[in-house]
This record gives C-alpha cells, sequence and structure tokens, in this order.
C-alpha cells in the first residue's frame, strides 16, 4: 500500500467531535493528501503525517528502543505510589481499555482530558439527566437550532453543512430556509454571523439568563417591566433585555423540534456544572410544550469514546481512583488538574499529552517535578518534556478502530497508512506485562479487616 | 493417558429438554461440550467433579435482560450516587475490578451472572446505528455468551415498506439490517410510538390501529409485517415485542390486541408483566388483567412471553421506549434522560423505586407472580425482571423462592399494599414450582424459544455450560450462590469466585435475504443518516469468538 499513490474513501476523521466520515485521501508512501471532506482543522493534521519521523520511544530527550522505554516505564510506576493516568481523547477504544487495565493494575487514579472541558456537562447529567438526540435527528428534525457559548464555525467547521444549519433533512425540505438559528453568546462571533438572531448574554451571567427562560416558558404573557435590581448586584442585567427573552421562549415553545448546541463558554465557567444543569432544566421544561433535545459541542474526536469505555469498565466516566482496588468517584478530588495541584500523584502516565495546555499553572509546575511517561500521536508535538516518550500509531490513519462522535455514535476507523509505530494499547500493555510480579492486590491497597 | 474429559460425578440432574428430571446421573464433558459417556471402560476423565447430593442443570439463559450498550452506559454515566453505596468488585489476579449497583460495568456484570449460574444473556433493546458500541461492551462482558435484539418498530424503512405493502422488501431489510448490525432478532418497542414521540410533544400512540405521524402505518401492521419477516427468513427466535402503552393502567385490551396482530405467527410478548393493568388513567383503579390474558397464552402456542418481574426496592428504568421514560421521570419526579436515534430508535431512563406501601408497585409485583403461576405451560413463560427495569438480575433466587415456597408468597403477600393482598389471584394460588420447572423457565424454555439448539439442555453435543447447586431447603439461596459453574466445558466459578478468565461468545444471526434490495437502501440511507452507508455495518473485527445460530424453515 505504501509503495505508490492509493486513494481511500468513507475515511473518518477523529480530529473535533464531529468525526465526519466522509473523507477522501490519497495517501503516497506515508504521506496523506487531503482530497475531499478535510476541513481547515483538519488538513494541518493530515498534512503532518509522515511529514516527521520522531522516534518510537525515547528516554530523556534520547531516542531509545521501545523494549528499553517500556522497561523504564514500568520502572517509574513500580516505583509510584501515586500514580496518575491521564488524557485518552486521543486514542480508541483498545488504547482507553489497555489505560483502564493498567490503572486496575497500579491502583492509580485515571481521568480523561474532559475534567477541563465537558466534565462539568457530565456532572449536570448526573443531577438533572438530559434530553438529547443522535446528530442526525438533528439534521433530519431541528427547526430550532440554538448555539449557546459555542463557535462551531470555528471550533467545529463541518458541523453546519453536516448536521445543523445546512443539510436537507427528512422533514426539513427547504434545508437552511426550514430552520432558525439563533446564538447566544457574550460577544458576536463567526457562528452568529451564520445565524439568523444574536442575543448577548452579559459575562458570566449564561445561569441567569437561563433561569429568566424558564420563567417566561410558564408566562401566559409578556413580562410588563425588567427584572427589578433591589440590592444593586447587577445580577439583573443578563445582557439582552426582557422582550428579547420573551421572544425566545415564545419561539423556543413554538418550534417543532428545538435542539441547544452548548459549548464550554457555558460549561467552563465557574460553576460550569451549574450552568449546564440550568440548560438541562430548561430543556427538560422545554419537552411540556414540544421536543426540545441538548447536546454538548465536544471538542476532541474520541473523548466521548474516553468516557465511555471508562465508564462502562468502572462505572464512573472520568476522576476514578482504583486505589483500593475497586473504583471509586470524585470530581475535584481524583481528577487530574486538582491531583497535581495538591501534589498528590507522584509519577503521570499521560495518553495524549495535548491536555496539558489546559493544567493550571500550578498543576502544570507539579507535573514537570515528577516522573512522566507521555504517548502521543508523530503529527502532534508533545507538550511536556517527558521522561519516557512514546511515539504511537494515529487510530484511524496507522491502526483501526473506534471513534465515539460526540453523539455517541461509534464511527469505525481503519488503517489508511503502514507504520511501524506501535499503538497506544500495545505500548500500554506492554508497561503493565513489565511490571514486577502482580501482588493479587492492588499495590497501595488499604488493608481492611 | 489423557483423552481430555470432564466428569460431573454423582449429581442429581435437572435436564427437562430431554426428560431427565431429578435423576442421578453422570455427565461427561470434553471439548466444551457435552458427550455420552465413554463407553470404553478404561477411559478416565482428567478431572471429577463430586456433584454427589448437588443438583446438576445447564446454565442459566436470561433472554430479555439490559446489559451493554448506549443507554446502559448512559444509566451508569448519570447514577454515581447508587453506586458509591453498593457492594463493591475488588480486582484480583483473574478479574478487574468494577462496581454494582443497579447498572453494573461490564466485568462486574459478567462476574455476578456467572456466580448466580447464568451463562447466557441476551440484551433486549439496541439501536442498530449503535450496534458497534454494543460489541465493544461484550467484548469486556466475561464469562457469558450473548447477543442482542435490534431494535425495528420505529425504523423508518421498515414503517414505509409496512404501509406499502411492501413484504419482500421488507423481509430483506430486516435479513440485511440484522447482518449489518450482528445482531440476534428482531425487537420491536412501543411500535409507531417512539416515532409518534419524536414528531410531537408527549407524542405516543395509544391504540394499534391509528396511523403514525408523516408514515400513515399503523402499529397492527408493523407488528404483522415484522412477524412475517422474521418468519419468512427463518430467524431462531420469533418478533420479540414490548407492546404499545407499557405501563398504563387498562393496558391489557392493547397487549391482547397485540397478540392478535401476529395472526398466528411466533411471537414472544416481552417483561408481559408491565403489559397486564386493568384500570383507568385514574391509579385508584390500578388492577390485574392476567387472567384473561394468561388464558390467551394458554390457548395459543405461537406465543411465547417473559414476565419482567418487579422486585421491591431501587433500580434503574431503561427502555427503548422514549414517551415512557418521559412519563415515568414525570410521575415519579426523577431526573430524566432521552435520546432519539436518527432513523431507529428512541431512549428512556429514569431511576425509579418499588415500594410495597404503593398500590400500584404492589400489583406490578403480584401480577408478575400471576404470570408464572397461571400460564399452564412453563416452557412458554420465562424468567426475567427486565434487568434492570423490574429489579437487578440478581434477584432472580429470590422469585425462584417466590415460585416454589407458597408460604413464603404468602408471607410476602401480606406486606404489600391492602388492595393487592385482598384482590390478587395471588392469595387462592397454592402451585408451588418444582426444581425441573425452574429449569424449564431459566435455562431450558428460554433456550428453546430463542431456537438455541445448543443450550439449555445436558444432551450430548450441547454446549457444555453447567451449574451445580447445593441443595437447601430455601430455594433462595440454594440459587443465590452456586457450587460450582461450569463454563464451555472449563470449571469458570467455584462458590461465585472466578477461577480463569473466559470472555464467552457473541451469538448472532447471518440470515441470506434478497441483496437485490441493497441499492434501495443504500440510496436511502445516505440520504437521511448523518454516517456513510459503507460505515454502518460492524465488521468482523468486532466480534471476538463468535457464532451465527443458523436460521430454519418457518414458511
Amino acid at each position: 500500500m505504501t509503495s505508490h499513490a492509493t486513494e481511500f474513501r468513507d475515511v473518518a476523521c477523529t480530529v473535533c467531535g464531529c468525526v465526519c466520515d466522509d473523507l477522501r485521501l490519497r495517501v503516497e508512501g506515508r504521506r496523506v493528501v487531503p482530497l475531499s471532506g478535510v476541513c481547515e482543522l483538519a488538513a494541518p493534521w493530515f498534512e503532518r503525517i509522515g511529514h516527521t519521523q520522531p522516534a518510537a520511544a525515547a528516554i530523556a530527550g534520547g531516542a531509545c528502543s521501545l523494549d528499553e522505554a517500556v522497561t523504564r516505564a514500568a520502572a517509574i510506576l513500580a516505583q509510584s505510589r501515586a500514580p496518575l493516568i491521564w488524557g485518552l481523547s486521543r486514542s480508541s477504544s483498545d488504547g482507553q481499555r489497555a489505560a483502564v487495565r493498567l490503572a486496575d493494575r497500579l491502583g492509580a487514579c485515571i481521568d480523561t482530558s474532559a475534567s477541563l472541558c465537558h466534565a462539568p456537562s457530565i456532572m449536570a447529567i448526573q443531577q438533572v439527566g438530559e434530553s438529547t438526540s443522535s446528530l442526525g435527528e438533528i439534521k433530519n428534525r431541528a427547526d430550532l437550532v440554538i448555539f449557546w457559548g459555542a463557535d462551531p464555525a470555528v471550533s467545529h467547521p463541518r458541523h453546519f453543512e453536516r448536521y445543523s444549519l445546512e443539510p436537507v433533512g427528512e422533514f426539513l425540505p427547504g434545508g437552511r430556509s426550514d430552520r432558525t438559528v439563533v446564538v447566544v453568546d457574550v460577544e458576536p462571533t463567526a457562528t452568529s454571523a451564520a445565524a439568523d438572531h444574536f442575543i448577548h448574554v452579559a459575562p458570566d451571567r449564561d445561569f441567569e439568563m437561563i433561569w429568566a427562560l424558564r420563567q417566561l416558558l410558564r408566562e401566559d404573557d409578556p413580562p410588563a417591566h425588567e427584572f427589578a435590581d433591589t440590592n444593586n448586584t447587577g445580577a439583573t442585567n443578563l445582557g439582552a433585555p426582557l422582550d428579547v427573552l420573551w421572544d425566545l421562549a415564545q419561539r423556543m415553545k413554538r418550534c417543532h423540534y428545538g435542539v441547544v448546541f452548548f459549548g464550554l463558554g457555558l460549561a467552563r465557567r465557574s460553576l460550569g456544572h451549574r450552568n449546564v444543569e440550568a440548560l438541562l432544566s430548561l430543556v427538560a421544561d422545554l419537552n411540556a410544550h414540544t421536543r426540545f433535545t441538548a447536546r454538548r459541542l465536544r471538542i476532541p474526536g474520541d473523548v466521548t469514546g474516553a468516557d465511555s469505555v471508562v465508564c462502562w469498565q468502572t462505572g464512573f466516566p472520568f476522576a476514578v481512583n482504583l486505589a483500593r482496588g475497586y473504583p471509586r468517584y470524585g470530581p475535584g478530588e481524583y481528577t487530574a488538574n486538582e491531583l497535581l495541584e495538591r501534589h498528590e500523584v507522584d509519577a503521570c502516565v499521560l495518553v495524549g499529552s495535548e491536555a496539558v495546555a489546559n493544567l493550571s499553572p500550578a498543576a502544570a509546575d507539579w507535573l514537570r517535578q515528577i516522573p512522566t511517561i507521555a504517548l502521543d500521536y508523530p503529527n502532534v508535538a508533545p507538550t511536556v518534556e517527558a521522561d519516557v516518550q512514546f511515539t504511537t500509531a494515529i487510530y484511524g490513519v496507522h491502526a483501526p478502530g473506534t471513534a465515539y462522535r460526540m453523539d455517541e455514535v461509534p464511527i469505525p476507523l481503519r488503517q489508511v497508512v503502514d507504520t511501524e509505530y506501535p499503538t497506544d494499547a500495545e505500548v500500554l500493555g506492554a508497561m503493565q506485562r513489565a511490571m514486577p510480579i502482580d501482588p493479587c492486590g492492588p499495590p497501595n491497597a488499604i488493608q481492611q479487616a | 493417558m489423557s483423552h481430555g474429559y470432564l466428569k460431573i460425578a454423582g449429581g442429581t440432574v435437572y435436564d427437562p429438554t430431554n426428560g431427565v428430571d431429578g435423576v442421578v446421573q453422570d455427565v461427561w464433558v470434553r471439548d466444551g461440550r457435552i458427550v455420552a459417556p465413554p463407553t470404553d471402560p478404561d477411559v478416565r476423565p482428567d478431572r471429577t467433579i463430586d456433584a454427589v447430593g448437588m443438583v446438576v442443570m445447564p446454565g442459566g439463559i436470561d433472554m430479555h435482560c439490559h446489559i451493554a450498550g448506549p443507554k446502559v452506559n448512559t444509566a451508569r454515566k448519570m447514577r454515581p450516587e447508587e453506586k458509591r453505596k453498593a457492594a463493591v468488585v475488588r480486582r484480583t489476579a483473574t478479574t478487574h475490578s468494577g462496581t454494582m449497583g443497579s447498572v453494573p460495568s461490564t466485568f462486574a456484570t459478567g462476574y455476578k451472572y456467572a456466580g448466580l449460574g447464568y451463562t447466557t444473556a441476551f440484551d433486549a433493546a439496541v439501536p442498530p446505528l449503535s450496534a458497534r458500541h454494543t460489541h465493544e461492551e461484550f467484548a469486556d462482558t466475561p464469562c457469558l455468551d450473548k447477543g442482542f435484539y435490534v431494535l425495528m418498530g420505529n425504523n423508518h424503512y421498515v414503517m414505509q415498506c409496512a404501509a406499502a405493502g411492501e413484504q419482500e422488501k421488507l423481509n430483506a431489510f430486516v435479513g440485511w439490517l440484522l447482518g449489518a448490525a450482528k445482531g440476534y432478532a428482531c425487537k420491536l418497542v412501543n411500535p409507531g410510538g417512539v416515532e409518534e414521540w419524536k414528531s410531537r410533544q408527549a407524542g405516543n400512540v395509544h391504540d394499534l390501529d391509528t396511523p403514525v405521524d408523516h408514515f400513515n402505518v399503523t402499529p397492527r401492521t408493523i407488528i404483522r409485517s415484522l412477524a412475517h419477516a422474521v418468519d419468512a427468513l427463518g430467524l431462531p427466535h420469533p418478533v420479540h415485542v414490548h407492546a404499545n402503552n407499557l405501563g398504563l393502567p387498562g393496558n391489557w385490551t392493547t397487549t391482547l390486541e397485540t397478540m392478535r396482530a401476529l395472526e398466528g405467527r411466533r411471537g414472544h410478548l416481552t417483561h408481559i408483566q408491565f403489559h397486564s393493568y386493568d384500570g383507568d388513567p385514574d391509579a385508584q383503579s390500578f388492577g390485574s388483567q392476567v387472567a384473561p390474558l394468561a388464558e390467551y397464552v394458554n390457548e395459543h402456542n405461537n406465543l411465547t412471553v417473559d414476565v419482567g418481574q418487579v422486585v421491591f426496592g431501587k433500580t434503574t428504568s431503561m427502555t427503548g421506549d422514549g414517551p415512557l421514560g418521559y412519563f415515568l421521570s414525570n410521575v415519579y419526579n426523577t431526573k430524566w434522560f432521552s435520546s432519539d436515534t436518527e432513523m431507529e430508535a428512541g431512549c428512556g431512563i429514569a431511576p425509579i423505586e418499588y415500594r410495597n406501601k404503593s398500590l400500584v408497585h404492589s400489583w406490578q409485583w403480584a401480577i408478575g407472580l400471576e404470570w408464572y403461576l397461571t400460564v399452564n405451560d412453563p416452557w412458554r413463560v420465562a424468567m426475567s425482571t427486565d434487568h434492570p427495569n423490574g429489579g437487578a438480575f440478581l434477584a432472580y433466587p429470590q422469585i425462584i423462592r417466590l415460585l416454589m415456597d407458597r408460604d413464603y408468597r404468602r408471607d410476602l403477600l401480606k406486606t404489600v399494599h391492602r388492595g393487592v393482598r385482598e384482590n390478587s389471584l395471588l392469595k387462592d394460588i397454592d402451585r408451588e414450582y418444582t426444581l425441573s420447572e425452574i429449569a424449564i423457565i431459566t435455562r431450558a424454555g428460554p433456550a428453546r424459544i430463542l431456537g438455541l439448539t445448543n443450550k439449555g439442555d445436558l444432551g450430548p453435543g450441547a454446549d457444555a455450560d453447567v451449574t451445580i447447586y447445593t441443595p437447601h431447603e430455601d430455594k433462595q439461596q440454594m440459587f443465590e450462590l452456586p457450587r460450582y459453574v461450569i463454563k464451555s466445558g472449563e470449571l469458570l466459578v467455584e462458590h461465585g469466585d472466578i477461577r480463569h478468565e473466559h470472555l464467552g461468545r457473541t451469538l448472532h444471526v447471518q440470515p441470506e435475504y434478497d441483496t437485490g434490495v441493497e441499492s434501495d437502501i443504500a440510496e436511502w440511507f445516505e440520504q437521511y443518516y448523518s454516517i456513510r452507508w459503507r460505515n454502518y455495518p460492524v465488521g468482523d473485527e468486532y466480534l471476538h469468538d463468535s457464532e451465527v445460530i443458523p436460521t430454519r424453515k418457518f414458511l
């Protein structure tokens, strides 16, 4: 397959949570030439494949054999009393399985990059549930599309084309003209430029605006006047005036099938889980009037797979501590950033080191002081100077696998380019097998009577 | 010299398929199968399990549960609160750690089923778009042979074919879809009702003869057409029907009409308990209509049922019946999850607690037991709790005791709501199940209903899935902790401890169909789905060890 150019179609892209699966690519040796379906985010990612060939393994920056690196990594983990495995969203089910298995063996904490992205959205679901749908349902039915704190025109470039704005749907024969599109954000965005209506929300007033909408849904008549700011806190300054929100509430009630896509602009603010909980409650309320759904716009290609696999194996989607020999769950307690800030880990396996960019300065500082083992794709520059660095095969390019789209629809990934790089599943499995003899119980287990 | 035999010696064998009812005999096993005893007296087994004084049965088969796939995993994801309080599942040298609660993690699911003596289980509701996900969870669900049913009762292509009377095309579509999903059976969930739920506020169908929005097809036509397709393809398991109006007072007439809609074709009505209610929407008039429905089942041998027994306590309701999930979360004021799957299906999840002080819950509990005790032929009623909907599968030993011990049943009846105590058939029923009848409703019967000719029995050629119990007066104790469980010929469980890693097989069908229809399906598919046609079928790489269950001739 590598000796001459080969064309592939219906290839899935894992750069963002859209996981578009209609790409056409030409493969020339180790290089990939995008032919169609490749957006501006994905094009540079594909073009870097085969551009550089970092060593499959390195210790302290110096190339070494895989065996040496695995031995060194296992030694680090054997000495660790409180290891952390983190990342998993640039991987696939097999890599995620191997990571949980290693964590189980070590009695480690395991957490996904979601803990610094949409974890608050998952916590909100744990509080109130969620009314949601697959993206094709949006394409076929949603005549009202709202983006809240999200800018998919930039973050998910083909979202409009494939799912939300433009496609002709089963019950939306007019395509874009059958849809009303509303953006709620703190300032106009590229997405609002494509929308029918832009609603300004004052910074950190999302919760109050959502709560106002929940109230307005219950009213039969438009409010006579704005909320009174009796305590002079400014909390009633929501951004848009109440009559605009009244119109939005009416529009929400009147549509046939509504959807609100929400992003980190809602989830990653302080008390983001409360913002999302409010939004999901609003959407649940709306189902007393019409059909309405919500969808978080997830960022990395298989972050949904990360929390799905960790969840089916342990019962919890992220922030899992296996130190007692069984899974325990604690957002804020067993999440990577907080563990690192509190110096509660003494070694870290980064399955995809790009999430490190989202750590707080204090967490990043501690990460630099402890031994680290990083596994990265060859077309992505590592973000840390790891003690042991592995370069692993890209799922969907070098290796087969599965990516879970943002709506949990599983998309098959196929190999299109030959490689000598091992998969992260193979590296993590080798590390586990290289550990000293399993004591039949987790090394850090608290002895219980 | 080793001949590779395992001998289960001297146990009291219950093997209803072969007419063996409590006979002391040896069971010989080789290469994962039950075999005839060797004729050469010099042939010795490699290993003998002394089963003298013990009860030997085929491994249990759960023919309707929810153990893998998107809705199961979402239920895990959204209910951490119940796992923290549940018993822990620790890692050992041979097993993974896990969590319990009403929706255990994958590894824990396999270990706990095997610990109960169950060796086969079927997930009952998978949208084919999520089939790949379900296979991935199966690959992490050890100890069990397993398969799943594919949701079809609200599939747009199905409804279009049924509306147009294009039966041949529908047959081909069902064959293609099962092969693409690598599923086991055709499942209907609230046929037509989930599509209504997607198209309007609180939408649902309420009877079998009102056309579905946009599709001009009635639930009755959907049921009849799919039952026909299943027989035309010769699928081993009949059409598996979750009828309309689940859980609603007065729904028994809908259930009776659903049985009639099959027009004599094979059909399995699932969690029939939830479909046997008398009364008006006014909950005060809630009651049981098991008697006329059971009589209809008794008189029509094309029909089988599983019960969907309710047990008191907290659990999670999860269903492909979107409007039902909304209804339940409103009734109980709980958190609510709903997910609509394009072209195919819906999903509802809500926590639920069955309380013996509640009239409705007490009726649900009693109605399940009425079903077990009033269907004359145990071969046509299978044990289920619709795990976790009526309660977790871990409740099976308690249900067995309720069926085998009428004093215990009467004692529990005294603890439920007065209206049920006084009005349920239970107070007058003396019937007690025998061990042989228990073996029928928990293994031999489900195997026959599923068309699994190698399971549920201990005759030569059967899969060597065997459970060995220590007899006990208290049947709950007896069935809670089997002494040994043998899976595929290997000793897998001793007293609840998993002895080695065993993943089990995926059971699926690969029916032959008219492939000429594929281009029509492809054109429809590419227009409305959000993934490519070519990326839809589940490849062989998603099957670990697997077995294709052959089709048969029914038409």
